[in-house]
Parts: structure tokens; sequence; C-alpha cells
């Protein structure tokens, strides 16, 4: 390290006792009751999505509340916050790791596996919202007797390219990041089933020197690569707006305006869940106050860049003095849906210059209410550049509105089932914060106060 | 064969300077066909047991050629062969192109390295000769272990045993082949 920082992590902690700390959580389960409450209250939620996909598909996209002109709503809505709050998991896992941050170090593995679920949350829902869902795979270049291909000049297009990319690269993020802890789970394991377990999926690791030295060289580049595939998922998502003339999507800001907003709602609920599971796993000695602190900093700092995309998406349209455009503002401020501008100006930036505070970034309380209100603000954002955009655009003949029905919420609350029950699964079976990697940290530590 | 070979002689020590020092003596002493077991990568490791080793980097750099070629082969090729023209817009247009030619090229350079990275070392593997040993376990806790193999020209089980004893081995296993 060539800064001296404080130390992350407390240094009079052994790598044998955080070792078994870490591989203690899946192997003898702390909080069995509050899991079982949990994963109850999630597998009910999944189980309204699933009657609501069911009902879905027997009636058709109907049941929602779209209509010609408001023909994207929630569908697409959701399907941008969600992929949203999961590129935060990347880019703490990815990018930090890559500019040497160590604090990360302890986050990185529920914030990759939030990411997972958050992109599979996401993926489903351009599926449900095609209408004819078992004609998905026409979007894959397959040799069809008419001699018709996939149209790859559209953005929708690419939007499954870049979506089951992001995807698959996560998941081998994870898994390659994953497979150390799983050798040191399994060398903990006592009982046969778990020794089982963890040695399949392990794959016989052992530690050697030239294992590390390649897994190193993996690692680190699926990192690199991850950091770049990140922004151009987003801004690739921001490009199904953009690439079509819709007064309000139509800027050249709107790939940096998402990507940011995007990381700003991730880092929300990286926080919320690093809240909750230092506290559910007593983990406070690895996900210190001080990991909350730089997180509240750098929610602060993502909002207030999100903040200012909304200054600019403003003085763009009045730049452009476009008719249109200017209409559009105006629809948003003062327009049937102002609550959705104004609630997102009130839930992303008004709470969240409590961050300005130490003690408030220090505390959990606040830091998951912020949070929280963030995820809410974020939501909101993206109801209204879907809807205030397309409920009124170029000709009066052609307005409509747009009210959601109880199928949109029902599978909207259902998308959280279809992300927690998996996610609470995967903190049950698997370390939920990377041993070997804060054994590294921890270590590094040690040896710098030894060394004066 | 009556006598069972051994795989080789495995040190156990208790931090990464003193297993950093031991392999740092066992190479000068002239200790070739040496590996080490630690539970997180052990900076300059690498350096010391003179491990080099490039080619997950370069499986990375094919699987991004490759992923880049297929995205625009695959992308040209369909509107060869059916060509769409949407308001006399251009048919190859690579503009259009580039998105998917950039996630294609993203998932090969980590597919690549990623798979690679688990056939170089030669896993999965179900079972290996070190994991016999009986600390072996703590090699993914807070042990560092020096492996002098069979394989080496100096490997002698007695002499080597002692001399791992000497340059600060906790303990010392035989390890069967």
């Amino acid at each position: 390290m060539t800064m001296s920082e404080a130390p992350i992590l407390p240094r009079d902690q052994s790598l044998g006792d955080v070792t078994d700390q870490l591989a203690r959580i899946p192997l003898h389960f702390p909080t069995r009751r509050r899991w079982l409450i949990a994963l109850s209250l999630s597998m009910l939620l999944l189980t309204l999505f699933a009657v609501s996909v069911v009902v879905l598909f027997t009636r058709g996209v109907g049941i929602w509340g779209l209509n010609i002109p408001v023909n994207w709503a929630f569908a697409i809505h959701n399907y941008v916050w969600w992929l949203g709050i999961g590129h935060a998991g990347t880019l703490i896992s990815a990018l930090l790791l890559l500019m040497g941050r160590e604090w990360r170090n302890s986050l990185n593995r529920f914030a990759e596996t939030m990411t997972l679920f958050a992109v599979v949350c996401a993926g489903i829902y351009p599926v449900l919202h095609l209408g004819r869902p078992w004609y998905l795979y026409w979007m894959f270049p397959y040799p069809a007797t008419m001699g018709v291909w996939p149209q790859f000049r559209s953005p929708l297009e690419w939007d499954i390219w870049a979506v089951l990319t992001y995807l698959t690269v996560s998941v081998v993020f994870w898994y390659v990041g994953l497979i150390p802890d799983l050798g040191a789970a399994r060398d903990r394991a006592r009982r046969r089933g778990w020794q089982v377990f963890f040695g399949v999926l392990s794959l016989g690791w052992r530690g050697s020197a030239v294992h590390w030295l390649r897994w190193q060289q993996a690692y680190r580049l699926l990192a690199a690569l991850a950091v770049p595939l990140v922004v151009s998922v987003h801004s690739e998502v921001s490009l199904l707006f953009a690439a079509g003339t819709i007064p309000g999507w139509h800027s050249m800001i709107f790939p940096a305006y998402f990507v940011l907003g995007a990381a700003f709602s991730g880092f929300a609920v990286v926080a919320m869940i690093a809240i909750v599971i230092r506290s559910l796993f007593a983990l406070k000695n690895l996900v210190t106050d001080d990991h909350l602190d730089i997180l509240g900093k750098v929610l602060l700092a993502t909002g207030l860049m999100t903040a200012y995309g909304y200054v600019f998406e403003i003085f763009d349209a009045f730049y452009s003095g476009e008719a249109h455009e200017i209409q559009t503002v105006h629809d948003r401020i003062a327009g049937a849906y102002a609550w959705t501008y104004w609630g997102a100006i009130v839930f992303n930036f008004v709470f969240l210059q409590l961050l300005w505070w130490r003690c408030a970034r220090r505390s959990p309380l606040v830091l998951f209410l912020v949070s929280t209100s963030v995820a809410i603000g974020m939501w909101l954002e993206r109801y209204m550049i879907l809807v205030t955009s397309l409920y009124r655009d170029f000709l009066v003949s052609s307005w409509g509105s747009y009210t959601p029905t109880f199928w949109d919420w029902s599978i909207y609350i259902g998308t959280f089932g279809l992300f927690m029950v998996p996610f609470l699964l995967i903190i049950r079976l698997f370390p939920v914060i990377a041993i070997s990697e804060t054994k590294e940290v921890l270590h590094e530590e040690q040896a710098e106060a030894s060394h004066g | 064969m009556a006598e069972p070979r051994a795989y080789g002689l495995l040190a156990e020590f208790d931090t990464p300077e003193a297993l950093l020092d031991a392999a740092r003596r066992a190479r000068e002493d002239g200790y070739r066909d040496l590996d080490a077991f630690t539970p997180f990568p052990v900076h300059g490791l690498a350096e010391v047991l003179d491990i080099r080793d490039t080619r997950v980097l370069w499986l990375g750099l094919a699987g991004g050629v490759f992923g880049f070629a297929l995205a625009l082969l695959m992308q040209v090729g369909a509107n060869w062969s059916y060509p769409l023209d949407v308001g006399g817009r251009p048919v190859y247009a690579l503009s259009a192109f580039a998105v998917i030619a950039f996630e294609l090229t993203v998932l090969f350079a980590a597919l690549f390295p990623a798979i690679g990275m688990l056939a170089l070392n030669g896993l999965p593997r179900l079972n290996y000769p070190v994991f016999a040993a009986s600390h072996f376990h703590l090699a993914s806790r807070d042990r560092f272990f020096l492996c002098v193999r069979a394989g080496d020209a100096r490997f002698d089980p007695e002499q080597t045993a002692q001399y791992l004893g000497r340059i600060g081995a906790r303990t010392v296993e035989l390890v069967p082949a």
C-alpha cells in the first residue's frame, strides 16, 4: 500500500479465528429461526410471483395497465431498476479490487450474490413483457425455415446479448472467487454431507502456489472485464430509450445518467444488505462501522452525480429548444405524474444529505433508512422516465395515461421473492464473506503494524 | 514396486514470512521441484519459487479475439444471408454491430481464462496426495506449507526432512504418492 491508512479490520483477530468464524456460518448456521421466517415470507412472495406469471401467460399482457401510448410501463421500469441494483455488486467487487481498495474484501461476496439474483429479476421482465414468451428463441440466430435472422441493428436485440453476457460473467466471477473459500469450508466440515457438498464444489482446490498465481491472473482479468461490462450493459439499456425519438428519452446524456443512477441505487441496496447481514451473523468485527462509513460516502458521491444528471437533463431540454422536449419537462415537473418526479427528488436527494455527517454514516439505522429511501427514489425515477415521456408525446390525439393494475404490482412484489429466496439459500449454504480475501487483508494489516 | 513411492515432504510454517524465507533458502540450497500451499495468495511466493506462467492472460486475449470475430461474423453473416433494408439504412452497419461485438468479446475473454485457469491447474480433481497429510486441512486456515516433491534431484526422505526442520518448519511429514 502506498497510502498509509487506518486499518479497516481490527488487527487483534487471528487468521484462524476468522476462518472458523466465517466457515461456521454455513456449517453451524447461527440464526436458524430468523432465517426460516425470512425464507417463509420470501417463499410466499415467490408463490405470488409464480401465480401472477401463470395468470399472465394464460391471459396475456392485457392484465397489466399498459396501453398505447404507455406500452412499456412496469415491465421495463422494473427491469431497469433491478438491473441497476445489480451493477453495484460488480462495481464493488471488480472496480475496487483493481484499485486496491481493501475494504471491499468484506463486502464483495454478498454484493456479487446480490448482483446475480438482481440480474435474474431484471432479465425475467423483458421475457414476461414479450406477450408470447415461448417465442423467446426468436431472439437468437438459428437457421429458421423462412431464412430470416434477428435484427442485429436494433437495441432490443442488443439487450438480450448484453444481459445474458452480464449474467454469465457475473456467475463466473462469483464462482471463481468462491472456489478457495469452498475449499476452506470443506476442510472445516465435520459432517459427511457437508464434506461431500463442499468437496465437490471446491473442485479439489488445494491452495498450491502455482494455482494461486493462475487464480489471481484469472480473477483480476475477470474484474478488469467486469467493469467496462457494467458500463456497457447499462449504457445499452439506456439506448433502448435514447435510440428512439421520444421526447425525454432522445438524449446524449442517457448512458452516463443511467450508469450513475444504477450504481447509486445498487450501493444503497448493498448498504442495506451489509447492515442486515452483519447484525444477523454477528460480523461486526469484519463488516465494521468504517465499512458503513465508506459505503455512506460512496452513496453520497454517486447520489450527487445522479443529481447532476437531473440538472443537466433539464438544461439539455431547454438548450435543444425543441418544443416537445420542453413540454416533457413541464409534464414531469407539473403534469399528472409530477408526484413521481418530486418523489424521486425527495427520496433520492433530500434524505441523502444526512450522509454529510459522519455520525449518520456510522449509524446502521440512519444509513439503512437513507438507503431504503434511495431504493424507493430510484424506483420512482425509473417510473418517471418511462411514464412521463410516453403518456404525452408528439400528437395530442395519441395522448393517454397509465395506472398500474393489481397484476403489475403482484409481479413486481413477487420479484422480491424471486430475489430473496435464492439469496437466502446462498447465504445459508456458502460463506457469506470472502474468507481468503479477508485473511489476505488482515495479514497485510498485521504485517504493516508489526513493521511499524 | 514393493516400496510405496513418496509424493514428497510437506513442511509446515506459521507465517507467510517464515514460508517465504524457507522457500528462498531451499532454492539457494539447490532444491528445484518445490511447491507451496497457502490459505491465501502470498505476495512474492511465485518469484521465490520461480513460477512463471502467463498462459491464463494469453487465453484471455485469445478469448477476446475469438468473441469479437464471432460477433462480427454472426452479424455480418445474418445481414448478408437476409438483407433487411430498413428505410435505406446500411445493411452492414458496424456502429450498430459494435454493442454485441463488445459483449461477446467480454464474454469469451472471461470464459477462456476462467476455464483455462481450472484446466491448467488440473481441476476439478477429486483427490490429491497432499490431502492425506495430517495437518493439511490447516493449509486453508492459517498454516503455510512448503513441499519438496520426490522428483527433486536432491530429494532424500530422511535428509531432506532434517533439512526442512533446520530451516524452521514446525512439522515435517512424508506424503505418500
